[in-house]
């Protein structure tokens, strides 16, 4: 076993574990401090395969800046075992449905994905690298790229429109 | 009113000026005073090496005085306790015996003599009242102490040493403000 | 067997640990040291001499405070999670002392005939994992105040994570008016850069100043120390700790504060480059050896002066109001290095 296969067991293991502990863990606060370390074994994952951009991105926008504000929230909320509503039994029965006919989508759409063997990139894959990438964004991705620059735009101009203090009504 | 310096100064509650707002020149200058305090001369003294002489009207821990031949003053009149204002003075007075004379000037003496320094204020109205010159303030002043009681003084610790058997202790026990207040005299 | 699964080059192995041992001991006593240069520069500042009895010019002060923190009471809340509890100070020291991964601290030394470089990990995206470990300094801070189980301390950990968030933003706006400048990542690219030509405070002056400022509020210094604010909070989110987790915690922001100055020196003051000296030249007529370690020592003196402006600020400037704070951040500060940003584009732009 190389040292890059042992890596990858360990952070695939990781993430797994991690990401099951999300789900199960009682204590809101654990599960996003879980779901950060999610986040960094994916982010492992990214180097692996050469793409050290993505990343570092994913930690600085998701595990640093994103998992912040969810556990703000989640820390201002105040979630105590006894606040939490009692949940309806037809509830959870539609959850098990639901979250079993996502994991058929991704089992069939992974299924017949070419991914056995290629466990890294360390060498061989240049895309992930920064200099490729920014190349490939602005020039034969330019206009997916703006176009969802403009959506975030958007999104954050609603954000400003929600936000801000309605004038006072007569 | 009238002012009673001329030192006030109003409240200056114009709006802020472009300058003020941006802010940043404030700090330059602000840091550029911080700048001139960091070469100035430094406003301590370092204290066991180094110590600030006392004023000469400092009043500091009690000394029970002897006379010249080493003979008890105080004769347990009471006159310091009752000008205490903070009622730190207890005694109890006692007579002289036959053969003590070497020990108290007066017939009557203090058996037991007791300044609470914790309650003393140290104004120096008991060496005002003491008629006999047998109390005065010195210019120590009460080390700290773990304990409440250690800061009871009992005769033991406000008497004067005895100008004969140690000459040295006496002479620095009485300091300079006694001398002071004999040469006034 | 035992070859194959180790297929690692044991000398690079070896070079690199000890220079990890190396910096991070380094950063650790310079930390120790800049608790005494801070209470020195303060007590100078208010016309005091500061600590003078443990040793020399109270060198042997910051021994003494550790030995004394260390032999503190451990007190953990009783109905706090202990783990986080105990993760939180660890982590604020790993976010801390990670960024001095990326970081050129001189130039390359000769040892047994082998070029070592005295960077630890000379990566393409070095600008970039700076700002994603300072990003990851929030969690020491909102799990240890979150952990404590206190009030105050919650305040506090909402307090700095919001305002780490809204300074990351023209912190890494004002970083990139720096990297199209440089056109690359790279930290040992962009210190080359400025050995050759002009440092880069000439090419983003108003990038340096959003850069600093943003800096002072990601180490949590006055002005922008609100989540300790001792008079609202308590001392904020490290209330309930003591001992030397307490004290990890603030030696976590002295390293903060030397790093983000070598940081600072590194992007906008050309590194370990001797100014007005050809280091080519030097290295020609010295060896390689001296050079790199007068290099290293110039690095040194930079910084310890952008350490001296962090406490010339602290104790100068009052503490911001919140609102103030979040003012400044989001409607000075981001405007700010978007207009720096467009006005570098602007310039650039004719150039290549």
């Amino acid at each position: 076993m190389s040292i890059s296969q042992v890596l990858f067991y360990f952070l695939s293991a990781l993430a797994l574990g991690s990401a099951l502990m999300v789900v199960i863990s009682r204590n809101p606060v654990h599960s996003v401090l879980w779901l950060i370390v999610t986040f960094f074994a994916i982010s492992g994952h990214y180097i692996m395969l050469n793409a050290q951009f993505i990343g570092i991105v994913n930690l600085i926008v998701y595990a640093g800046a994103i998992m912040v504000l969810f556990l703000f929230v989640i820390m201002l909320m105040n979630l105590n075992a006894e606040t939490e509503p009692q949940k309806n039994k037809w509830m959870k029965f539609a959850g098990v449905v639901s979250g079993g006919c996502l994991l058929l989508v991704l089992v069939a759409a992974l299924k017949d994905a070419e991914v056995k063997g290629k466990a890294t990139q360390l060498v061989t894959g240049e895309i992930g690298l920064i200099e490729n990438l920014g190349k490939a964004l602005f020039t034969d991705f330019v206009v997916p790229f703006e176009i969802s620059s403009v959506l975030f735009l958007s999104a954050m101009v609603g954000a400003v429109v929600i936000g801000k203090r309605e004038p006072k009504e007569a | 009113m009238q002012p009673l310096t001329n030192r006030a100064k109003p409240v200056d509650r114009r709006p802020m000026t472009l300058v003020e707002r941006i802010y940043l020149w404030n700090i330059f200058k602000g840091m550029m005073i911080t700048l001139k305090h960091l070469f100035k001369r430094k406003a301590t003294i370092s204290y066991p090496e180094q110590k600030r002489p006392f004023s000469p009207v400092f009043r500091g821990l009690h000394i029970l005085n002897r006379d010249e031949e080493g003979r008890e003053r105080c004769t347990a009149c009471g006159l310091c306790a009752l000008a205490c204002p903070a009622e730190a003075i207890t005694m109890e007075a006692a007579e002289r015996k036959k053969g003590e004379e070497h020990l108290y000037r007066e017939e009557k003496y203090a058996a037991r003599y007791e300044i609470n320094m914790l309650r003393c204020i140290f104004c120096g109205l008991c060496e005002e009242a003491c008629p006999k010159d047998a109390i005065y303030l010195s210019e120590t002043f009460a080390p700290a102490n773990y304990q409440r009681k250690g800061f009871i003084y009992g005769k033991k610790d406000l008497l004067i040493p005895h100008p004969k058997e140690d000459p040295e202790a006496y002479k620095k026990a009485l300091g300079n403000r006694y001398k002071q207040s004999q040469n006034a005299n | 067997m035992h070859a194959v699964f180790l297929a690692i080059d044991t000398a690079f192995l070896i070079e690199k640990l000890v220079l990890i041992v190396v910096v991070i001991s380094l950063s650790l006593l310079i930390a120790m040291y800049e608790t005494w240069a801070e209470r020195k520069v303060a007590a100078w500042i208010q016309d005091r001499r500061g600590p003078n009895r443990a040793g020399p010019l109270g060198l042997l002060q910051p021994l003494a405070d550790g030995i004394k923190l260390f032999f503190k009471e451990e007190i953990v809340p009783n109905t706090s999670n202990r783990f986080l509890f105990i993760l939180g100070p660890a982590l604020a020291m790993l976010t801390a002392m990670m960024t001095s991964a990326v970081i050129p601290w001189g130039g390359t030394i000769e040892i047994f005939g082998k070029e070592v470089s005295l960077q630890i990990a000379d990566i393409n995206i070095g600008v970039l994992f700076i700002f994603g470990v300072v990003s990851m300094g929030v969690y020491g801070i909102m799990i240890g105040g979150w952990a404590s189980n206190n009030k105050f301390s919650l305040l506090a950990a909402l307090r700095g994570a919001s305002q780490v968030i809204s300074y990351e933003l023209p912190m890494g706006i004002a970083l990139i008016s720096l990297l199209m400048v440089t056109g690359s990542l790279k930290m040992s690219v962009i210190v080359g850069q400025q050995i050759d030509s002009w440092y880069h405070i000439f090419h983003a002056p108003l990038g340096f100043f959003i850069f600093l400022v943003c800096a002072f509020a990601e180490c949590n210094r006055t002005p922008f120390d609100l989540p300790e604010a001792e008079n609202e909070l308590n001392f904020g989110y490290h209330q309930e700790y003591s001992s030397m987790k307490l004290g990890f915690y603030l030696f976590a922001e002295y390293i903060n504060m030397f790093i983000s100055s070598v940081v600072m020196v590194t992007l906008f003051f050309g590194g370990y480059d001797i100014p007005f000296v050809s280091d080519a030249a030097l290295r020609e007529s010295w060896g390689a050896n001296p050079t790199a370690i007068l290099q290293a020592a110039v690095l040194f003196g930079k910084t310890a002066f952008f350490i001296f402006l962090f406490m010339w600020v602290r104790w100068t400037i009052p503490r911001f109001r919140y609102d103030q704070l979040m003012d400044l951040g989001w409607k000075k500060l981001i405007p700010l290095s978007l207009v720096n940003l467009v006005i570098t584009a602007l310039i650039i732009l004719p150039w290549k």
